[in-house]
């Protein structure tokens, strides 16, 4: 055996050996790259094809019916519907999210003992937000005789009937929404940290008032983290489940059917496995495009560090 | 001057004060709840306080329905969000580890993979993963609510990523000349020092799977299985005449553990969220 047979086997026996990079790499990767296949890759793709065909539990194969689900989708009346009421949930609530946490950070950057206090305070309802105990406790809250009719009451109002009135039964869960708003307020404070003092001071030298300071320097270096809290707020609210399917189940006539709910109710209520797929692939391309929306416009509002 | 200065505080601090107990008072009515009459709740009212305080609303609730109580509900819930934390910390912390420390062919790949998987709806995923472990006969069972967490969240290795950056790189090095291999430098170097970012993991990966509503109800369908979040929701709506303080007390035991990380490892979740956006 000549010496270069050797060498060429001892390279091939430390690119297998356990001690290569590559190996060691992947050793340690191990666990995502399976998860990523098992739990992401492989139902994307399955997901994909069933939106293609007929199938549910009971049926041992899926029909391929080509394009039918979608045009069935296109007919859908409380499709539609689910459409317009999600959109109208996102719209109303992510804005008014991300305006109250910023305002509530912005407050909150005082030097003062209490304020880690109080920031925890206001990020109490964004921790247990998600529960069923809070979902329960806010249905009761808008019940004809709930908290929020007496205060009603109390102002010289008429009571109003949240929970059975197609038209007002979003509000509580936009509202619900809303009062969560403490995770992005502690990304915002993160952030109201890096900004370096000299800026206020010397805007202070030259005679700005705390409102231009606000617009002309805390907006401007907050952009990126506010396109950051947009985007993440944005994905969280096309996704709202447990909360709408504890306080009103989608009722009243569909009034509160949002999106996700939607899916769920035609996969594991109706059992109509191929059309639910169809209705998510429908929802992934739609988020896409919305999100790819704020991305573009970010590059109108967003101001790079580096500039800055 | 200084009078000035001090009512300006003192305005200050009312303001944020009276605002603060606006945003909690929900949770503080919860709570008040639990020791009120069914028929006081019912009533509505705004008071904090119950007219007459009745203790009886958490031995009731305890019961629970169809002969299982709220103890074996909350044992399910700790086993698995228990265990679900434990694969993540475990899982997370290795992929973290190569992604920041193994220069290997393929890194960036993955990296942007799970990037990837950050931004992707979970419902688009939901219908065929459901599909998969259906097809597998684990459901009902715990298996899909605890399997992927020992693939690594994304959210988690991002973030003990990040804390890895700030661990010096001649560590590594000392302990490789002293023929430590990258086995010995996760376990005996990096792994103990990563210990604040792994008690963030923990305590947030710990509330979101106490918390998780959607898995149980998708994954669990005999009542012995249920986890808490289920069964209140069923004690909720069982029957024509909810007991509402009954409920409420349930609810509040449910929020413990949250209520209690809270407390003492509020620092750990405001870090946490500062510095990695995680979603609160």
């Amino acid at each position: 055996m000549d010496i270069k047979s050797t060498g060429s086997r001892k390279k091939l026996r430390s690119k297998l050996s356990i001690y290569n990079d590559v190996v060691v790499g992947h050793v340690f990767a191990a666990p995502f790259i399976l998860g990523f296949v098992c739990f992401s890759l492989i139902p994307i793709w399955m997901s994909l094809f069933y939106s293609f065909t007929d199938y549910s539990l009971g049926k041992k194969e899926a029909i391929f019916v080509g394009l039918k689900n979608f045009a069935m989708l296109y007919n859908d009346e409380i499709f539609a519907k689910s459409i317009y009421i999600t959109l109208k949930y996102v719209l109303i609530s992510v804005p008014l999210k991300l305006i109250f946490a910023l305002f509530v950070a912005v407050i909150l950057t005082r030097k003062s003992r209490m304020v880690a206090i109080y920031r925890s305070v206001y990020y109490l309802p964004s921790l247990i937000g998600g529960s069923v105990a809070v979902a329960l406790v806010w249905r009761q809250l808008f019940a004809r005789k709930g908290l929020f009719n007496v205060i009603l009451e109390g102002i010289g109002m008429d009571r109003i009937n949240w929970f059975g009135d197609e038209k007002m039964a979003l509000y509580p869960l936009i509202f619900m929404a809303i009062w969560q708003f403490g995770s992005s307020m502690i990304i915002f404070a993160a952030g109201l940290k890096e900004i370096p003092m000299t800026y206020y001071q010397a805007a202070a030298i030259e005679g700005a008032n705390g409102a231009k300071k606000f617009f002309y320097i805390t907006l401007p270096y907050l952009s990126p983290i506010i396109l950051y809290n947009l985007v993440m707020q944005t994905i969280s609210a096309f996704l709202t489940f447990t909360q709408v399917f504890v306080i009103t189940g989608g009722g009243p006539n569909n009034g509160t059917m949002l999106y996700a709910l939607n899916v769920y109710n035609q996969a594991f209520k109706y059992d109509k496995m191929g059309y639910a797929c169809a209705m998510s692939w429908v929802m992934l391309i739609l988020m896409t495009l919305i999100t790819l929306v704020i991305f573009k416009s970010s590059r109108f509002w967003v101001i790079d560090d580096s500039e800055a | 001057m200084a009078e000035k200065k001090i009512f300006r505080k003192i305005l200050y601090h009312t303001y944020v004060v009276l605002t603060g107990f606006i945003m909690i008072y929900p949770v503080l009515w919860m709570i008040s709840g639990s020791f009120k009459d069914n028929s006081e709740i019912l009533r509505g009212t705004l008071s904090l306080f119950p007219s007459v305080v009745k203790k009886g609303n958490y031995a009731t609730g305890w019961k629970g329905f169809g002969g299982i109580t709220f103890a074996t509900f909350f044992m399910n819930s700790l086993v698995v969000a228990s265990i679900s934390t434990l694969g993540t910390v475990i899982s997370s912390s290795l992929v973290a580890y190569s992604f920041s420390r193994i220069r290997f062919m393929g890194r960036k790949f993955w990296f942007t993979c799970m990037i990837a998987t950050m931004m992707l709806p979970s419902q688009v995923i939901m219908i065929p993963q459901y599909l998969i472990y259906y097809r597998l006969h684990l459901v009902p069972g715990y298996v899909p609510l605890i399997l992927p967490c020992f693939c690594g969240q994304a959210f988690f290795i991002y973030q003990m990523m990040q804390f890895m950056q700030g661990i010096p790189r001649e560590l590594d090095e000392v302990a490789k000349i002293d023929g430590c291999s990258k086995y010995g430098i996760y376990s005996r170097i990096i792994l103990p020092l990563l210990k604040p970012a792994v008690v963030t993991t923990v305590i947030i990966q710990f509330y979101w799977t106490w918390d998780d509503y959607m898995g149980p109800l998708l994954y669990l369908s005999r009542p012995q299985s249920y986890t808490a979040s289920i069964a209140i929701k069923l004690f909720a709506d069982s029957g024509s005449s909810t007991d509402f303080g009954a409920m409420l007390a349930m609810s509040t035991l449910s929020l413990v553990p949250v209520f209690l990380i809270f407390l003492f490892f509020n620092k750990h979740l405001v870090e946490g969220i500062g510095t990695t956006g995680l979603k609160g």
